[in-house]
């Protein structure tokens, strides 16, 4: 009940301000909003799709709240959402789930939404970059909204990236949301180099239209405590989805995958693979439901989440689910997890490898697979570079940081 | 020079080997018969130090050091190869991946810097054609679909790489068809130099044949009754094990 009373309290103070600072198409959804959110609170673990996380909790802390507009040179495509075309502006909110409260806080207090608008027929050659990153000595909790528009047959990769420049408690909560028109493309990546001390709620909500194909991966390289939620609805007859994912945890690291695939129309096909690697004491918690509405007819999905937990200490929750009200469908769900295979490392030991080099080659090796699905090339090397840094404890946080140490828990 | 005496090893609390004496001096190659269970594999494992058995007495005296005080990867180092009687697949590491792991790891070892990439993958493409391995090899998860032979032909390739001074070929011949056996065989015998030594272990002279081994043993229930010339080898395919037991 504090938690959500100091957020509260913060909106009525600083309404004007925040009205002020936004447009109107944001301001009109803050009063829905506030409902929603005072209502239904932060969510508890009986609530299904957030039964792994402690959102309570994770919102608890007391957090200067970021109300900065988005300033600065944008890339070519992307743009304010004032400066937005407006049959693209009225599209802000439309696609998340306005019944959700964490969606509900996020509108009530961003005051701005990045939008990234590819026009119909437009193939966009470079990747587009979005990269957010924390900055600032106090305790702060930063509210993003981005909003991606693919007019038809437009095609465009996009990459965001969040990473973590200093050393204070960061609260991200981000909502994106991604309209796909008949026949368009879309190469989503999200890639998470943070730290220990922040805490990253994420929310995509993703509407499909004919022919549509997304490819979305999320990793989480390193991060303190996130909870990452993807629906994708599938409107559109012969859409398709790939929705990947990999994590790498270890300390007290904990992340939360959760994931709905709707098929609401015939003939669409959705690929979702998520692999972890949890060491020490990390937790990792997926949860994906695939589901196959009435007259959904000819899907074709598979959902697998494999896990490896190198440590006894480290614990992975896992349900994959599969809802099919459609009788003519090829559909698949599975998960594992497993510990780190003894004969291999032997095996690798015998050649001379040492056993933390083994340990490192069959992690990395693990979770080669989702980066190797990555159509991009260039995102593909770097990550496999990023990956061998993290596993070797190299990322550029971790020299000179003093974050392990074990008085400092995350939050 | 390797120098075993009175070992004594389990698994799981199980005694297997029951006071093995073996010497192998640089450049002899030594073949090891015997019936399933008897203690073949344990030997070759614990002379590489697999960690799940345990050495209850006796010892393992390898150029003048302590076999048994060393971890397997600095028995590697010391130029140990163990030949796996089922080569462990690996699916995401890269052959190549693997074999600069190793190399890189043993000249650590001895002090010298990393090899350059380009001197390693010319390394590569001349220690695969010895034993036949094509181009493929070198992208390929370690020995992850390969075939029997091919797994066997890896091991040799691996040899190759690392150029052991003692290598213990474990049932090699098991699983291999008459044309990969003599690939794997040639291969050994191109690999040998003066001063390195082989433990063969088997159940067949025909690869013996291949290997020409200056002294055969014959090992039942953890200890070595038998030790003979080639000639035991063409005795025991004639006679079988039998009459032996009771020696």
């Amino acid at each position: 009940m504090e938690a959500i009373r100091q957020y509260i309290d913060f909106y009525n103070e600083v309404r004007d301000t925040i009205s002020a600072r936004s447009c109107s198409e944001m301001n009109a959804q803050r009063e829905d909003a506030m409902r929603t959110f005072s209502a239904q609170g932060f969510p508890s673990p009986k609530v299904e799709r957030y039964r792994y996380a402690k959102v309570e909790a994770d919102f608890s802390p007391n957090y200067g709240i970021a109300l900065t507009p988005i300033a600065g040179q944008l890339p070519p495509y992307c743009f304010r959402i004032a400066d937005a075309e407006p049959r693209v502006r009225v599209l802000y909110n439309k696609v998340a789930d306005t019944t959700d409260s964490i969606v509900a806080l996020s509108t009530l207090l961003s005051i701005d939404t990045l939008v990234v608008h590819v026009p119909r027929g437009t193939k966009v050659e470079h990747p587009i970059q979005i990269s957010n990153l924390l900055k600032g000595e106090q305790n702060t909790m930063v509210s993003r909204r981005i909003l991606i528009v693919m007019d038809e047959l437009a095609q465009a990769d996009v990459i965001i990236t969040d990473r973590a420049a200093s050393q204070s408690r960061f609260l991200t909560n981000q909502v994106i949301e991604v309209v796909m028109s008949d026949g368009s493309h879309l190469s989503l990546y999200e890639v998470e180099e943070t730290h220990l001390l922040c805490t990253r709620y994420s929310s995509v909500f993703v509407q499909q239209g004919r022919n549509s194909r997304l490819h979305h991966t999320n990793l989480t390289l390193f991060n303190g405590h996130t909870r990452n939620r993807l629906d994708v609805r599938l409107q559109g007859e012969g859409s398709e989805v790939t929705a990947n994912g990999c994590v790498i945890a270890d300390k007290m690291q904990h992340v939360d995958n959760n994931t709905l695939i709707d098929h609401q129309a015939p003939a669409c096909q959705s690929d979702e693979l998520y692999k972890y690697v949890l060491d020490d004491n990390a937790v990792g918690a997926f949860a994906g439901k695939v589901l196959v509405r009435e007259g959904a007819q000819k899907t074709v999905s598979r959902e697998t989440n494999a896990n490896l937990c190198a440590t006894r200490s480290a614990r992975m929750y896992t349900q994959p689910m599969l809802e099919i009200y459609a009788d003519d469908v090829r559909c698949s769900h599975g998960s594992t997890v497993g510990q780190m295979n003894e004969a291999a490392l032997f095996y690798m030991r015998q050649r001379g490898i040492d056993e933390q080099e083994a340990r490192l080659l069959l992690k990395a090796a693990f979770i080669t697979e989702v980066i190797e699905n990555i159509p991009l090339e260039s995102l593909r090397d770097r990550l496999h570079v990023l990956v061998d840094k993290r596993l070797r404890g190299e990322l550029s946080k971790c020299e000179g940081c003093k974050l392990c140490d074990p008085s400092l828990t995350p939050p | 020079m390797l120098k075993i005496e009175n070992l004594h090893a389990s698994i799981n609390g199980k005694e297997i080997l029951k006071g093995i004496n073996l010497t192998v001096l640089d450049g002899e190659v030594h073949a090891i018969m015997g019936l399933n269970g008897a203690g073949k594999s344990t030997l070759s494992n614990v002379i590489v130090g697999h960690p799940a058995y345990e050495v209850t007495e006796g010892s393992i005296i390898w150029d003048n050091k302590d076999l048994l005080s060393l971890k397997p990867e600095e028995r590697a180092h010391e130029g140990i190869f163990l030949s796996f009687q089922q080569p462990t697949e690996i699916p995401g590491v890269s052959m190549v991946n693997f074999m600069r792991a190793a190399l890189n790891a043993k000249r650590k070892y001895q002090g010298l810097e990393p090899m350059p990439a380009g001197d390693f993958l010319k390394l590569m493409r001349q220690k695969r054609s010895i034993v036949e391995l094509d181009s493929k090899l070198a992208s390929r998860s370690v020995n992850e679909g390969f075939s029997g032979g091919e797994k066997k032909r890896n091991e040799i390739f691996q040899m190759a790489m690392l150029e052991p001074k003692l290598t213990i070929l474990d049932e090699t011949d098991s699983g291999l068809d008459v044309d990969a056996l003599r690939i794997v065989a040639e291969g050994f015998n191109k690999l040998r130099r003066p001063d390195s030594s082989a433990i063969v272990i088997t159940h067949y002279q025909r690869l013996l044949d291949y290997l020409k081994p200056n002294v055969v043993h014959v090992l039942i229930d953890g200890r070595i009754v038998k030790t003979g010339g080639p000639e035991l080898a063409t005795e025991i395919e004639s006679r079988g094990f039998d009459w032996l037991k009771n020696s």
